[in-house]
């Protein structure tokens, strides 16, 4: 935690200064921002660096404005405000369709996090601690809990996903330009298609859960890593190690959705591990076993043609 | 194998043509999944056949009028462009 309070220490100092800009990050939950802001240097490199930009027009002392000029600043002052008016204007549309701000908490990432979580999706079984933190009810960004579903993996396993199936189709000589966006138009489609089934199950079984739209989608771009992995041992080393890899991450990724849909849809006593009777627990139990059974059918569904 | 978007828009719009054809009481009530069956029984959670009778309701009231402007613009589309 000391790392978070240098942390916040340090974006105060900043934010006090950059007044004039716009600050649309998301706050993380202990205050500080979600991402590190390396857009805008501090205020020091700021006032160098229009100083060696303006140095052959006004040569001042460091710290002083280059704009000795009334009108250019005038015209400087109007304009970034009409830039500030037009970006929030498109922030505010934008946030009424896509809820930008929620999807900022979940490509919050960092390199040690996507290293951890790629070894738990490889290697479920010897993880131990399954729970997602929380703080004041909200959860913790995924850069600081290994257990809180992220979009970044899934969505680079996908995009890498279509580029290995495209790589796959060409060393059979079936592959066109076309055959990509066919790919991920089909690989999306069946995305879609899981999703709204795991939702309108979930409707069914009344589950009070807090999983949200985007944790299903990402939970369900897991499973694109192993594929990515079959895919390429296919290709180096035949059919066998195709279907061997395949076995592997097929059983890693039904015990990775097992231990967290347990904890996310069966109720608090049932998810510790005891046996709690009643129609609804049950009901949860076959609901979290589905869910997780339709991965490897999935996995192989959408790569099987690949390996021919 | 090779879904589209389109394919996808497609089916969802048969689908809930489907489930927007179904009749409240010529059909619904004779199998006994009309609207009166469904309330009743507070306390505990309603079971997956009143869940499901309650959506295909809310689905009937809520896609009804939307239907009909899909439902043309796809008629014209397919004869304009088959």
């Amino acid at each position: 935690m000391d790392y978070s309070a240098a942390q916040s220490g340090f974006r105060q100092r900043k934010l006090q200064h950059n007044m004039r800009l716009r600050n649309s990050s998301v706050d993380g939950p202990d205050g500080g921002q979600l991402f590190d802001d390396t857009s805008a240097a501090g205020p020091a490199n700021q006032g160098v660096y229009r100083n060696q930009q303006a140095g052959p027009q006004a040569a001042g002392p460091p710290g002083q404005s280059f704009l000795s000029d009334p009108m250019s600043n005038l015209a400087m002052v109007y304009g970034s405000s009409l830039a500030t008016q037009g970006r929030e204007m498109v922030d505010k549309n934008l946030d009424r369709f896509i809820p930008i701000s929620k999807l900022k908490y979940y490509f919050a990432v960092d390199t040690v996090y996507v290293g951890k979580k790629l070894g738990i999706l490889v290697f479920p079984y010897m993880h131990k601690n399954w729970e997602v933190s929380y703080q004041q009810d909200t959860p913790v960004a995924p850069r600081f809990d290994v257990n809180a579903p992220d979009l970044y993996i899934p969505t680079m396993a996908f995009i890498t996903y279509i580029l290995v199936a495209g790589l796959a189709l060409g060393t059979q000589n079936r592959f066109s330009p076309e055959l990509l966006g066919v790919q991920a138009s089909s690989a999306l489609v069946w995305l879609i298609m899981e999703v709204l089934a795991v939702l309108l199950s979930l409707y069914l079984v009344t589950v009070n859960t807090d999983l949200t739209t985007i944790d299903l989608v990402a939970f369900s771009g897991y499973k694109y890593v192993g594929m990515i992995i079959g895919i390429i041992a296919g290709l180096l080393f035949g059919r066998l190690a195709y279907y061997l890899s395949m076995l592997w991450f097929c059983g890693a990724i039904f015990v990775f959705m097992i231990r967290t849909l347990r904890l996310k849809l069966l109720s608090e006593a049932a998810a510790e591990g005891k046996l709690v009777r009643g129609t609804r627990n049950q009901l949860r139990m076959y609901l979290t076993m589905s869910i997780a059974a339709a991965q490897p059918v999935f996995m192989y569904w959408l790569t099987y043609h690949l390996i021919r | 194998m090779a879904f589209t978007l389109y394919s996808l828009i497609q089916a969802a719009i048969l689908c809930i043509n489907a489930v927007a054809v179904l009749h409240e009481e010529r059909f619904l009530s004779k199998i006994g999944w009309g609207v009166e069956q469904s309330v009743g029984g507070f306390g505990d959670e309603p079971g997956i056949k009143v869940q499901l009778m309650n959506l295909i309701r809310s689905v009937r009231t809520v896609m009804r009028v939307p239907l009909i402007g899909v439902n043309s613009v796809c008629i014209v589309l397919l004869l304009l462009f088959g």
